[in-house]
């Protein structure tokens, strides 16, 4: 007889090596194609953070200089989860660009209607990193989709000389040079990055807080190979944003088994066929969520799945759903642990599912909080003042 | 048993077989196509990690099966009965053969889209405020849409936000967000890019297909302003 060890898994370690991965890196053709004056490559500037990817291969995460390519969904319907990212490089003191010449990537509307092609995907693509580079500042991408849309556009520009030869023939025509980033860095790779120094500056104890994350598909499921992964983390068998971050402040997150679904956003679905984005997300994410790890808040990190996970509970509550559970983004969470403000900053009006009960876990006195943003608001419709500034949300 | 995808042969008779496998040549002519389709093992795991199979009458995997055995009636059908269903996660790109369906949808989309089908048009009835918001302003979704006859099953705080949303959107830090009408602020010079992307690219032929009316609209509205910047351009 034969005797064989039992491997278990928990006996079982988990390297990643990135001589052994299964794909080649990307970045080298990258750079060979600015030998051959094929584009500009725009460097990382430093500072920046290296962090380990699903391969093992490492990635730099600049610490500022940032272009912010700023989400469409979260700036329209969320604008707490923008506010919030740029609030956090005002805390640290980091230069960063806020830039008006930025449109959306257009990938929302690509991907729901399909009118559009990959010739104006790319352009689009190109026209924004042409503009970041003018600045001098480095493109930090706000959006899941915009993320995961633009590493596709890279890879297919890579590959095919007839793309970029159209492209580059759309760039001449507009003056602007064809530019493609170092690295395509989504904003939570930058909060990831960050998660030591914010937790240093942590003012609001989140040690009793349970939490469950929704990892987005276009951030860890396009071009899967360039999502962050950690050892420490699900055994690197899961990517490691959201989870780490929250960890670093201390919350307790908890696993559930839908934890690779989608959220239900769909694209189109969302927009015009919500019974299927309702039913999704529901009933296997929130309620799936509430059954197996009963958190106190969902952490997420894109446009998409902030709306869909928190819009969908409304109706679901009439029919008598295990729902009611606030959700918001990891830049939001980030912002709430180092003491901003929940209306001016967080900008949580803008949520739908009562997330009151969260404050109050937190210590934190909803009812004054909001009769601040109110008293601000009044002053601007009496035309005391044109807007709320950056001074007044610290005040 | 009835199931709601008609997958049999019956239902597109009445469509030549040489028109099919036009379309059907259409997307395997597309640059994509060698790059997202291997061959397909059978194994469902596309199927298993879906969203949309769990509440529609859709399947990646016989989509997948589908484009690699080539079978034209069969794409027809898929092409209009089905692609409009998937929710574009690609959740399905964990293919151990290393096909995206997702992707291959992408392409047969575009391939419906360009030919102006029924089907594709009736998909995307409702949805061109959003083709007009993102291509006349390129920002997808405004602040000023979150009224209530839009989003009904989102509650009355969509209507609270839609009476305060002018003193609301002064009340954010960031400058650039102080709009209504569009995500955030956008330059005109940006504009005037955008639109002469989509002139060059072929994109608003596509809009033409699918909805003429639209097409008009965002002609004027673009032509205006590429006038008004100096450019002699019509989309015609």
């Amino acid at each position: 007889m034969i005797h064989l060890p039992i491997l278990k898994a928990a006996d079982r370690k988990w390297e990643t090596d990135p001589s052994q991965a299964p794909t080649h890196d990307l970045k080298d053709e990258i750079f060979q194609l600015e030998k051959e004056g094929e584009w500009i490559v725009q460097r990382v500037p430093e500072p920046y953070f290296e962090v380990k990817t699903k391969y093992g291969r490492i990635k730099k995460i600049p610490l500022e200089k940032t272009w912010h390519h700023k989400s469409c969904g979260q700036c329209g319907h969320i604008p707490g989860y923008s506010t919030s990212i740029f609030w956090l490089n005002r805390q640290f003191g980091l230069d960063y660009h806020d830039p008006t010449n930025q449109t959306s990537c257009t990938a929302w509307n690509y991907y729901a209607s399909a009118t559009s092609n990959p010739e104006a995907q790319a352009a689009v693509a190109i026209r924004n990193f042409a503009s970041a580079y003018k600045t001098g500042y480095f493109p930090l991408i706000h959006c899941g989709t915009s993320f995961g849309h633009y590493k596709e556009v890279r890879h297919a520009l890579v590959h095919q000389p007839e793309l970029r030869r159209k492209v580059k023939k759309i760039m001449d025509r507009l003056g602007l040079p064809f530019v493609i980033p170092e690295e395509i860095v989504h904003y939570s790779e930058w909060v990831y990055a960050m998660r030591d120094r914010i937790a240093e500056r942590q003012v609001v104890d989140m040690s009793h807080i349970v939490a469950t994350v929704h990892p987005a598909c276009h951030y860890h499921k396009l071009i899967e190979e360039d999502a962050i992964y950690s050892e420490e983390i699900y055994g690197a068998q899961r990517t490691a944003i959201v989870t780490g971050t929250l960890q670093a402040l201390g919350v307790q997150v908890k696993d559930y088994s839908t934890w690779f679904d989608c959220c239900g956003f769909g694209f189109r679905h969302i927009l015009v066929s919500r019974d299927f984005s309702r039913s999704f997300a529901v009933q296997r994410k929130i309620e799936v969520m509430k059954e197996e790890a009963n958190p106190d808040v969902v952490v997420t990190h894109d446009t998409g799945c902030v709306t869909t996970l928190d819009q969908s509970q409304f109706a679901a509550k009439a029919h008598g759903k295990k729902v009611g559970v606030p959700v918001m983004s990891d830049s939001q969470m980030a912002a709430l642990a180092m003491g901003a403000h929940p209306y001016k900053v967080l900008q949580l009006h803008w949520h739908n599912t009562n997330n009151k009960p969260f404050l109050e876990k937190l210590g934190i006195d909803w009812k004054k909080k909001w009769d601040e943003f109110e008293a601000e608001c009044e002053k601007i419709r009496r035309g005391e003042k044109a807007y709320l500034t950056w001074e007044d949300a610290d005040a | 048993m009835e199931f709601a995808l008609d997958l049999s042969a019956n239902k597109y008779a009445d469509v030549p077989y040489e028109e099919k496998e036009r379309l059907f040549k259409e997307m395997k002519s597309d640059e994509r196509w060698p790059h997202v389709l291997y061959g397909c093992y059978e194994c469902g795991i596309c199927v298993a990690s879906c969203p949309s199979a769990r509440f529609y009458d859709f399947s990646p995997r016989i989509i997948a099966q589908a484009a690699a055995r080539e079978d034209v009636d069969l794409l027809y059908t898929l092409m209009n009965d089905s692609v409009w269903d998937c929710s574009q996660c690609f959740s399905c790109d964990r293919c151990p053969r290393g096909n995206s369906p997702g992707q291959i949808i992408t392409v047969m989309r575009e391939v419906a889209v360009r030919n102006g089908l029924q089907s594709a048009k009736e998909a995307l009835e409702g949805y061109g405020r959003i083709i007009y918001k993102i291509m006349s302003t390129g920002t997808q979704v405004s602040p000023d849409m979150l009224q209530p006859n839009a989003f009904p099953d989102w509650g009355g705080h969509v209507n609270e936000i839609s009476e305060h949303l002018e003193v609301w959107r002064k009340a954010l830090p960031p400058e650039t967000l102080h709009t209504t009408e569009t995500g955030w602020k956008v330059d005109e010079k940006t504009l005037i890019e955008l639109y002469l992307i989509w002139h060059m690219t072929g994109v608003m032929d596509m809009i033409e297909q699918i909805d003429e009316g639209l097409y008009m609209i965002l002609v004027d509205v673009m032509e205006e302003r590429l006038e008004d910047a100096g450019y002699d351009v019509t989309f015609d």
